[in-house]
């Protein structure tokens, strides 16, 4: 008897796996030529664009879609590049609602901005499906770099420093590049195996050695890559998760982040089991994304219960409205008190005088699988940097407290814990790190 | 529901919407579908002499730009006149005109520049009982090359010449349609009108090449690797043949001579102006090659709209009603200031009106902190190029300075009417 929505327990095989693969498409489907260049007639050139602004990697947004609308989409995608190396990546995963189609000016004249992220998408899509690498190198410098996690901030970090000259050793833990675009993100957002696809791209620039399974704390050190290298780039993220302070025991009870991850590398998503009645705890992006992957494999039940309100929630109301229209419940002000045979309870909560005060009501939900989606945490740093606020303390170069070593990417302070964030920051580092070798300041 | 009936020297029809001779009109099956549409009247595709029709390319006869959202802007086309016989374009214009009476229908000719070629097809045209005649002195391409079209439209005498043998042979109202490939309109309006034209029509299509194929440089549209030029038309015409019209519709010499607009004629709007400007009627192509028969329903449901928010009881009620305010640039008043106003709650910051000022004209709007732009009016010399490139419409719009304010730019109170004939400036004027 095969399992389906109702199946008690955490199975997988809910749906049938036409389903399933379906739910897994593209959240986006890419634009064709037409569709592309009627979405390209709608930007209006903005001087000083707004949209422009709001990029963390400040690409020029308005003279890449003149290009796709003059019929030059590979000009386009390397407008895109020059700011952007990951610029595919950050087309499917970027919350453009928050970052440059919420400052479209479209907006206020018909309340619907350009299609700028998907815009993106056609333009890299068209540049990256020629095959090659568009930028090359300039002569070698005979310096060497080594950045610490392969994820966004450390390739835009070594991309960066590559096409410079500079000789990049990448070290990451894991068996794969990538990061959270390969481990974290959810899977309908880069399909096709994506994050790998841009990896190698991405590396087609040359002068980058990618060496896996090496972590900092187990066979590195920060001492050793100093010795060994002109210059050092951390960019490990957040390795930790916050832990879920309730009483009472939950076989189900499960880090969002391990479970998406898993999600992530299984070959085949039918595979993937998931409760019948899921509850993730949590209000970020990664609550959002556990939630909905766990409906589209089947899920009858998917609730987010948050402990504050809606407006306080960090995932932004385009995530939220897509959870809620992929069938998942979210409850606001419900902050998780015990778990047990019976589910989870969790107290209702007020805000009162600025404080998040718990109202004395409770309620009970089934949970056959509960997700917490609390946050990450720095976990790994080597000491002797300094941390602030939970993370490395960088300026606004990218430099750490310790010389000749920089960070970047959701391990360092400063920006959102952003893709694109990240981009921005391995970037700029990359360009001191080069006024730095290269006998600037 | 306005009365939108026309009288165009004496050919009537239930409104003042024609389609042009063209490939629309070609032959009996469009010219039913389109009387069936709404259409008033119809001017029937150039018929030629008798004998073996002309022969038309197989390849591509339009090529076109297009704006935004490929919306058609401009249309080229190297069709020639009509390459069915002659006979069977006579059997079925009398067929349709019988049937619909109430419409009106007009045959456009085109025959060699001798007078007993146009004897012979206006006695033929003549017993189709068609309402009148209209001489193709316009068509730039192909037949040109061939004596004809507008080979002819570009010599007056030529056009006075063939105009007084088809008044002296035959009853039928004659129209002239002429060609823009000229230097000034009058020339061969006024030619016309000596040869005893009832009217003129206006504009025949413009020598073009819409486009050049960058991957086999050849110019668009390409028959077997090769380009001519073409006739353009279409909605980027329309501001060329409204000066036409109006240079005639004001010229003394042409003054009173009816005319027949056309020119990128594509909604009611474009119609009444062209109407404003002295049509009395006027011919569609293009918008129908476009959109089809059917866009004339906006056009009569439009201009009667319009007619009855007016007070106005006919068309000919809008016909040359803005010709006494077209002049010369020496009329205008040099004393007239205005000044640019953004309206800060329809602007949506998009900053293009900065741009264009600070780029290419008097940099005269700054821009805040917070993308406000604000109109200096020190600055301003009111050229208008913010209101044309804001997207909005009604966001930026010029306030006129009363008389006796001082212009923040000169420092000179506004004064008045005072135009360029009577200017300090101006030492011709002076020298006497």
């Amino acid at each position: 008897m095969p399992n389906d929505q109702s199946t008690p327990g955490i199975v997988a095989g809910r749906l049938s796996a036409d389903q399933i693969a379906q739910n897994f498409g593209d959240l986006h489907p890419p634009l064709d030529a037409h569709e592309a260049r009627v979405a390209a007639d709608r930007c209006y050139f903005c001087h000083d664009a707004p949209c422009m602004t709001a990029c963390p990697t400040s690409i020029d947004i308005p003279l890449f879609i003149r290009q796709i609308a003059t019929g030059t989409a590979e000009a386009a995608a390397k407008t895109i590049f020059n700011q952007n190396i990951l610029g595919g990546m950050c087309a499917r995963v970027c919350p453009t609602e928050t970052l440059c189609e919420e400052a479209c000016v479209r907006n206020e004249a018909e309340c619907e901005p350009v299609q700028i992220g998907r815009l993106q998408r056609y333009a890299t899509d068209t540049l990256m499906a020629r095959g090659g690498h568009p930028f090359t190198r300039a002569a070698a410098t005979g310096k060497r770099v080594a950045v610490v996690g392969a994820g966004p901030s450390g390739l835009a970090c070594a991309h960066r420093l590559a096409m410079k000259g500079h000789d990049v050793t990448i070290f990451d833990g894991r068996k794969k590049g990538g990061g959270l675009n390969e481990f974290g993100i959810a899977a309908y957002k880069a399909p096709g195996n994506f994050a790998q696809a841009e990896l190698a791209w991405l590396l087609g620039i040359g002068g980058i050695t990618v060496d896996y399974g090496k972590r900092l704390g187990d066979g590195l050190s920060l001492d050793d890559l100093q010795k060994s290298h002109d210059a050092v780039f951390l960019g490990i993220g957040l390795a930790g998760v916050n832990a879920l302070a309730v009483s009472g025991n939950h076989d189900g009870l499960a880090s969002a982040v391990d479970w998406i991850s898993a999600l992530r590398q299984s070959n085949d998503k039918a595979d993937v089991a998931v409760g019948r009645d899921v509850v993730v705890i949590g209000g970020g992006m990664t609550a959002i994304d556990a939630a909905v992957q766990a409906k589209l494999l089947g899920a009858e039940t998917v609730t987010i219960a948050y402990r504050r309100d809606k407006a306080a929630m960090a995932a932004s109301e385009f995530e939220q409205d897509l959870a809620t229209s992929k069938g998942v419940r979210i409850l606001y002000n419900a902050a998780p008190k015990s778990v047990g045979k019976e589910g989870i309870t969790l107290a209702r909560t007020a805000t009162k005088g600025g404080k998040l005060i718990e109202t004395g009501e409770t309620l009970t939900l089934p949970a056959d699988q509960i997700l917490r989606a609390i946050g990450q945490t720095l976990d790994g740093a080597p000491g002797g940097l300094a941390i602030e606020g939970g993370k490395i303390a960088v300026d606004a170069t990218g430099r750490t407290s310790v010389a000749g070593v920089w960070a970047g990417g959701d391990c360092a302070t400063g920006g959102e814990d952003l893709t694109v964030t990240a981009v921005a920051e391995g970037r700029d580092a990359a360009e001191d790190i080069h006024t730095s070798l290269t006998g600037g300041a | 529901m306005a009365d939108l009936r026309s009288n165009f020297i004496g050919i009537k029809s239930p409104n003042p919407f024609w389609l042009a001779s063209a490939p629309p009109t070609d032959k009996e099956y469009n010219v039913r579908r389109a009387y069936e549409a709404g259409w008033g009247g119809v001017v029937w595709k150039t018929l030629g002499e008798a004998g073996p029709p002309v022969v038309n390319v197989s390849g591509p006869r339009y090529g076109a730009i297009w704006g935004a959202d490929r919306r058609l802007l401009g249309l080229n086309n190297i069709e020639l006149i009509t390459d069915r016989p002659l006979e069977v374009n006579l059997r079925e214009i009398k067929q349709v005109k019988r049937d619909y009476p109430d419409r009106a229908l007009v045959v456009s000719l085109m025959v060699p520049c001798e007078e007993e070629p146009w004897k012979r097809i206006l006695k033929a045209v003549e017993e189709t009982e068609a309402d009148g005649v209209e001489l193709n002195f316009g068509c730039p391409h192909g037949m040109a090359e061939r004596g004809m079209g507008s080979a002819v439209g570009q010599v007056p005498e030529y056009i006075e010449m063939v105009t007084r043998w088809v008044k002296q042979n035959s009853r039928m109202p004659c129209i002239v349609k002429l060609t823009p490939n000229i230097t000034n309109i009058l020339y061969p309006a006024e030619a016309a009108k000596r040869g005893g034209a009832d009217a003129v029509s206006l504009i025949n299509t413009i020598n073009s090449i819409t486009s050049v194929n960058l991957d086999t440089f050849t110019p668009e549209p390409t028959i077997d690797g090769l380009g001519a030029h073409g006739g353009y038309c279409g909605p980027a015409v329309k501001p060329i043949a409204l000066n036409m019209v109006a240079e005639i519709a004001r010229s003394a010499t042409t003054a009173g001579l009816p005319i027949s607009g056309i020119g990128g004629i594509t909604t009611w709007r474009d119609a009444a102006e062209f109407m404003a400007l002295g049509a009395g009627n006027v011919q569609v192509c293009t918008a129908a090659m476009t959109y089809g028969f059917k866009v004339v329903q906006e056009m009569i449901s439009g201009l009667s709209e319009f007619m009855d928010n007016h007070g106005l009881t006919s068309v000919d009620e809008i016909v040359g009603r803005a010709v006494p305010k077209v002049k010369d640039w020496k009329d205008l008043n040099l004393n007239f200031v205005t000044k640019a106003v953004i309206d800060e709650d329809l602007c949506i910051k998009c900053g293009r009106c900065y741009a264009a000022c600070e780029d290419t004209s008097h940099q005269a709007i700054e821009m805040g902190e917070d993308r406000t732009f604000r109109v200096k009016d020190d600055e301003c010399v009111a050229c208008n190029l913010c209101v044309n490139v804001c997207p909005i419409e009604n966001c930026i719009t010029m306030k006129e300075l009363p008389l006796g304010e001082v212009d923040p730019r000169t420092g000179r109170k506004v004064e008045p009417y005072a135009n360029w004939t009577t200017h300090p400036n101006n030492t011709a004027a002076n020298a006497g």
